[in-house]
């Protein structure tokens, strides 16, 4: 029992590290295609068909391009800061359930690396762990730019937290369980008894959190091409870069599910029909992220601790207490 | 004759294009600031932004141009490398070697030689034009009293070195391309006016 547990349990390991490592790679492919789409250019065109290559190409080049760590780095802490960011963004995703549990030859197979009974939290605390990625690489670069920007994802990482947590207490204290199992399973019902009905608040504080957490364009500002360069990732080069790269696409991901799992009912009942609809809600949630980069402009880090301290905070306390209130009656 | 070209005004300061964007004030205190933030929230216009991307995703409307399988048409009076052109019917060579577009050029970049031929003609015998140096003005193509250098629309004269050339075989219109009736007059620098010919009078004989 226990060896043939330990083995599922790596092969699953393995599976989700491949499984997204290339969903990564394709993530950047599909918001290259999107972004071009949406400004009406044609994106990668030349490298396979519709440039469907390219991601291999990438690939190649991030793997095959020398490893410069600059003088004046602080050298440990610079190597190690993008493998945080990578692992941490992996190491979260153990807890999500990314498919019902099927029978294939016998055997049933619960798509979830670990079913814990803290499943979010761990999820959420992990994944704020990953803020020490451009928080280290930042501070060890030795780059005035680099700096700014740890400095921002610090201020940045650690407000947002503070929704994210709030503005999931809320869906919590109806659930009354932490498993994301558990909470895709009281909204088994179908699409009427999803918790964004009863939580739209919530849902709303919860999404726009998630722009802050994984980095993305109306709260980019931690590495805002424009002002501050590539931010942390400025010195890094090679694989290392793509470290960060991959990390950033797998928060993405994870964190799409995540809200499609807490807020729009998962898997359902666990049917293939209710898996399908799980992913095709993961998908939007991505296409989301892209949708905004190519519509939204970028707000500048003091909006962004104002919008958060003093709208969304105050937002996120009272969906809690009128949650509460009406739980009690 | 007169000759007008057709004018267009340009100086947009003397037409209405131009106008004052409406700036509203900004907000001085936190409760205005507040007010500004809510009224801007409730109107939506994040989602304008997002439709309007996706309407441009819908429908599609690439304005791509793949360049080294797609070109863009370039103006008939387009200044690039140069030609050689021949007379029509005769097919002899336009040039008389007169040396004009070598003197007049201000990047002293054409270089030629001529002899007297068999029929006391004069024949250019080597023409060639440093690409490196031609800035491509075209006075070389306004001089030629007999049109015969004239630009060319080939832009792609990318090159290893920074001289480089174009030599009187390259430049002139091969013979069949003539016969094939290929060869176009350029209307840019050096074109005839048109309706020129109504301006020439016949010289009075008045001896
Ligand atoms: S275009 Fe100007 S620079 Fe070039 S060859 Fe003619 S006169 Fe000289
Ligand atoms: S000005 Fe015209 S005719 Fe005279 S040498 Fe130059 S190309 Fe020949």
């Amino acid at each position: 029992m226990d060896v043939a547990f330990i083995i599922e349990t790596i092969a699953k390991i393995v599976v989700i590290l491949l499984v997204f490592s290339a969903l990564a790679g394709l993530g950047t492919y599909f918001e290259r295609k999107v972004l071009a789409f949406m400004q009406r250019r044609l994106g990668p065109m030349h490298v396979g068909p519709f440039g469907l290559l390219q991601v291999a190409a990438d690939g190649i080049k991030l793997f095959t391009k020398e490893d410069i760590i600059p003088q004046n780095v602080v050298k440990p802490i610079f190597k190690i800061a993008p493998v945080i960011t990578a692992a941490t963004a992996f190491m979260a995703s153990a807890a999500i359930p990314f498919w019902p549990q099927f029978t294939a030859f016998g055997y049933t197979v619960h798509p979830i690396v670990a079913d814990i009974n803290v499943g979010i939290l761990y999820v959420l605390g992990v994944m704020a762990i990953g803020l020490y990625g451009p928080l280290l690489g930042g501070m060890a670069s030795a780059n005035k730019w680099s700096l700014i920007s740890a400095a921002r994802s610090a201020a940045v990482f650690i407000s947002y937290e503070v929704i994210t947590g709030l503005s999931l207490l809320a869906p919590l204290m109806m659930v009354g369980s932490l498993s994301l199992v558990d909470i895709n399973n009281y909204q088994v019902g179908g699409i009427t008894h999803w918790i964004v009905w009863s939580q739209p608040v919530a849902f709303v504080l919860f999404w726009i959190a998630a722009f802050a957490e994984t980095g993305r364009t109306p709260f980019h500002l931690v590495a805002n091409d424009h002002e501050i360069i590539d931010g942390f990732g400025t010195e890094y080069s090679g694989m290392r870069w793509g470290l960060f790269f991959i990390g950033e696409y797998a928060n993405m991901f994870f964190i799409s599910f995540v809200i499609a799992i807490i807020f729009l009912g998962g898997f359902g009942d666990g049917t293939i029909a209710g898996a399908f609809q799980l992913l095709l809600k993961v998908a939007f949630f991505f296409f989301f992220f892209l949708w905004t980069r190519a519509a939204w402009p970028d707000v500048r880090p003091d909006q962004l601790m104002w919008l958060c301290w003093k709208v969304l905070m105050p937002i996120a306390v009272l969906n809690i207490v009128v949650t509460g209130i009406v739980m009690m009656f | 004759m007169n000759h007008e070209e057709p004018f267009t005004n340009r100086n947009v300061s003397e037409s209405s294009t131009y106008y004052y964007v409406d700036i509203e004030t900004y907000p001085v205190s936190g409760w205005d600031k507040f007010k500004q933030v809510f009224r801007r929230a409730i109107r939506g216009e994040l989602f304008v932004g997002l439709w309007v991307v996706m309407r441009e995703m819908i429908k599609f409307d690439i304005h791509t141009l793949q360049y080294p399988l797609e070109k863009l048409p370039i103006g008939p009076r387009y200044r690039a490398v140069h030609k050689l052109l021949r007379l029509w019917e005769s097919g002899y060579e336009r040039c008389i070697g007169c040396g004009l577009c070598e003197k007049i050029c201000i990047s002293d970049c054409i270089r030629m030689d001529t002899r007297i031929d068999e029929n006391s003609r004069k024949e250019v015998t080597e023409y060639s034009i440093n690409l490196g140096r031609c800035i491509f003005c075209g006075y070389c193509a306004e001089v030629c009293p007999e049109l015969a250098i004239v630009h060319g629309g080939r832009y792609e004269n990318a090159s290893e070195q920074r001289a480089h050339f174009v030599i009187k075989d390259d430049m002139l219109t091969p013979l069949d391309l003539l016969k094939a009736g290929e060869q176009a007059e350029y209307p840019g620098f050096g074109a005839i006016i048109p309706g020129s010919d109504a301006s020439v009078k016949k010289t009075p004989l008045a001896y």
